[in-house]
């Protein structure tokens, strides 16, 4: 009912929304105290170093710091034909720098990748720019290997001009520049990345799907029998839940094993002889089994915690309304749980596509996902921004299935428990 | 079309859940068509166990249930056709009104016109016609419990079943809807069993009631019948206000005995008792006891005010009288000017013939 000229006063005069800001100051403040610990922590673990992430998969200024005086020369080179003598000039200067810092061997990695054969070239310069005489360096140059004839080689170094790339997203892809900066694919026999991105979303498909199938039921159970039994079945369901990863991965491995148990079983009971064992290790089916069985009490709690809620007299509604048990169940208590399903669907599928461990232990080749090869980055090839950009992906990739899931369900929807 | 006198039968029903305790023994119950029958007692008396047994969520442990003279222990519930409203009304949360009165007849196959029709026609006997595209969710709790009254009976059920549904509402809303389903059995004639622990909702509202107590009916009558003549004292006890005399027979003849108490004696009606001697306990209602009476009564006694409250449209006075200090009077609140004061002694008389003698308690 109050205009704009017509505020509502406290009884002291003072301005309601001014009063209730002063009371409300402190509050807020203390608020905000409360959860100052946890964006800090935030801040440190999460946020600052994503940003690292980011910042380190688009950086290329390695190239571009070694060679100031070439790139400043280039600025107006077009690359059709082979540059001057003026960046010829900036060339030898810049190089001779690096060879007397002792390094030179990071350019010439970093211009091989861009082009293969150019490390010999540049290390056959190395050697002979000692002798070099002043003047007319396009000739000592390219007198020194003939690959620096080509003009191919100097594209490749005005590539690499710019500080920032998205060269490792493309490669993520399975794609790269090429010589005209064009997106082209990598030759079929080498697109490894492609099938790893379909195979990570194909494990994290039917984990979901075989959690979902074997959650549903044992939610039912847990949430209709009496207190004591369900305690005891949660616990149940809770236990590997407790033990550590490893030791459960392990477990799996001395299962499914050509010489474990389980294999043992199926001879003894003369399922297969013993010369046909089952690979059940080491490929895919490994590592369906031990993701679904690891993460299944992710589907199973959100499912119980929603059914808790479902009172039974509905069922019972449903049935005494004239609805066979199963079209009671269909109609009534399904819906019911659909937000349940939703969270722990959610939940097992962002899980399991970023799982690692698990399809490291067990997986063997077939069986590795894209987690596998950013691990593999990280540690072995050491190229730290290739991982920093799958890594990126990886998460883009589960927010847009957020915010997918979002549209068609609606998070409001989701019941964690 | 002649009302079938046993519509629905409990045939020496037992009930129990774990092989130790009865919860329901022997109970035998007819049930007349189109008659509105209450089972009412206080909780853990087994009346909702007979209910689920009748709606078939629960089985006899011995003996037969019949509807319509067959027998149907061994009909699933969603084939025995009886309405059910529930104490929490159980409308499903994710359909609207409309789908909600729907789904008994969807399940049943019914042409869409024809459900339209007799959904709209439901909607309109607990006037809610608006309301149809609501959820559950948005109504108030006793649009709720009009919504699932509706559903219970909107495919035309034989029986319906009622199990506490007025609990959870408040005072006013309870008696006004206590109307409302008595006007809504009264106006399509079916048979409606109502389960409840409210004495007050059960003698609104039934043809019959039958006082459940440890797994037994204890009486089965009409409203006044049970008010006024009572067959043991946990009936005159459950039902109404009630005051008691434990004594022992001291005399009986034909239509009167003497009952001899801690401080005195009285006359009284016998009921229950046989012979001079038995222990027993002589039941009172409040209102058959007056102050000061004009006609001459055969009991007289003298008793002392102890407290006085004030209820409007009358006072309850407590009295200490023969030695019980909770003997309790309603004086109406009219221009009649009587001495009631606190510590005041006055008369007390009452006939013979409301002073029911029953077993001891």
């Amino acid at each position: 009912m109050s205009s704009e000229n017509n505020k509502i006063l406290t009884t002291d005069g003072i301005p309601l929304e001014e009063s209730l800001k002063v009371a409300e100051k402190k509050n807020k403040i203390k608020a905000f105290l409360l959860v100052a610990p946890l964006l800090l922590f935030l801040l440190i673990t999460y946020i600052i170093p994503i940003g690292g992430m980011f910042s380190r998969s688009i950086d290329d200024k390695l190239t571009t710091n070694m060679l100031p005086k070439t790139y400043k020369a280039m600025e107006k080179w077009d690359g059709k034909e082979l540059p001057s003598e003026e960046i010829f000039e900036a060339f030898y200067l810049d190089y001779k720098i690096l060879v007397k810092n002792k390094t030179v061997g990071k350019l010439q990695t970093q211009l091989n990748l861009e082009k293969n054969g150019f490390k010999s070239a540049l290390k056959k310069l190395a050697r002979k720019q000692k002798k070099f005489k002043v003047g007319n360096y396009k000739e000592q140059i390219m007198s020194s290997h003939k690959r620096f004839e080509n003009v191919e080689y100097w594209r490749a170094i005005k590539r690499r001009a710019p500080p920032i790339t998205y060269s490792k997203y493309l490669k993520a892809m399975d794609m790269y520049l090429d010589e005209d900066n064009k997106i082209v694919q990598v030759e079929e026999d080498r697109r490894m990345h492609r099938i790893l991105w379909l195979r990570t979303l194909e494990i994290a498909f039917f984990v979901t799907l075989f959690c979902f199938v074997m959650a549903y039921p044992i939610a039912h159970l847990l949430a209709t029998i009496p207190m004591k039994y369900s305690n005891l079945l949660l616990i149940c369901v809770l236990l590997p839940f407790w033990t550590s990863l490893l030791v459960r991965t392990a477990s799996w491995m001395i299962l499914l094993q050509q010489q474990g148990l389980l294999n043992d079983f199926f001879v003894w009971i003369g399922l297969f002889t013993n010369e046909n064992r089952p690979q059940m290790m080491y490929n895919k089916t490994g590592t369906y089994v031990a993701m679904t069985q690891i993460l299944l009490p992710f589907m199973v709690l959100p499912l119980y915690s929603v059914m808790k809620t479902i009172s039974p007299s509905l069922m019972r509604a449903g049935k005494s309304l004239g609805a066979t048990p199963t079209v009671a169940f269909f109609k009534v208590y399904f819906p019911l749980t659909i937000p349940g399903i939703g969270a722990g669907c959610l939940l097992v599928f962002i899980l399991a596509i970023g799982y690692y461990i698990t399809p490291e232990l067990v997986g063997g080749a077939s069986g590795k996902l894209i987690s596998n090869q950013i691990a593999y980055h990280m540690k072995s090839s050491l190229d730290w921004s290739f991982a920093s950009a799958m890594g990126l992906m990886l998460l883009t990739g589960v927010l847009a299935i957020y915010w997918l899931y979002n549209k068609l369900v609606g998070v409001d929807n989701i019941k964690l428990g | 079309m002649s009302k079938k006198e046993d519509f629905v039968k409990f045939d020496k029903v037992d009930k129990s859940y774990d092989g130790k305790v009865l919860v329901v023994k022997d109970l035998n119950l007819d049930i007349e068509e189109g008659e509105f029958v209450t089972m009412l007692g206080p909780s853990g008396s087994g009346k909702t166990t007979c209910l689920m047994m009748l709606a078939g969520f629960e089985t006899p442990t011995n003996g037969e249930i019949y509807l319509d003279k067959n027998p149907i222990s061994n009909i699933p519930p969603h084939k025995r056709g009886i309405g059910m409203v529930f104490q929490n009304y159980a409308l499903f949360p994710h359909m609207t009104v409309f789908e909600n009165l729907a789904f008994p007849l969807r399940v049943r196959k019914i042409s869409k016109d024809d459900i339209e029709k007799k959904v709209a026609k439901a909607l309109s006997m607990v006037s809610l016609s608006e309301f149809g595209n609501r959820m559950p969710g948005q109504l108030s709790g006793g649009q709720q419990q009009r919504v699932a009254v509706a559903r219970a009976l909107v495919f035309d059920p034989s029986v319906v079943l009622m199990d506490e549904p007025l609990g959870a509402l408040d005072k006013n809303l309870r008696e006004s809807m206590q109307y409302e389903i008595k006007h809504i059995h009264e106006s399509i004639g079916v048979t409606v069993v109502y389960v409840t622990h409210d004495q007050g909702e059960a003698l609104t509202m039934s043809n019959r009631i039958a006082v459940f107590n440890d797994g037994k009916v204890q009486q089965l009558s009409s409203p006044d019948k049970l008010y006024e003549e009572p067959v043991n004292s946990f009936v005159a006890e459950f039902i109404g206000e009630n005051n008691t005399f434990a004594g022992e027979i001291s005399e009986i003849s034909n239509g009167s005995c003497k009952v001899k108490l801690g401080y005195g004696e009285i006359i009284a009606n016998p009921i229950s008792v046989r012979s001079v001697g038995e222990k027993t306990t002589v039941s009172i209602r409040p209102e058959r006891a007056l102050i000061n009476p004009k006609d001459k009564m055969d009991n007289n006694q003298k008793g002392k005010i102890e407290e006085v409250i004030y209820h409007g449209d009358h006072t309850r006075v407590r009295l200490n009288l023969l030695g019980n200090s909770e003997f309790i009077l309603k004086v109406p609140n009219s221009s009649q000017n009587l001495d009631i004061k606190l510590g005041n002694e006055i008369n007390i008389g009452w006939n013979s013939h409301d002073a029911r003698a029953l077993d001891p308690k």
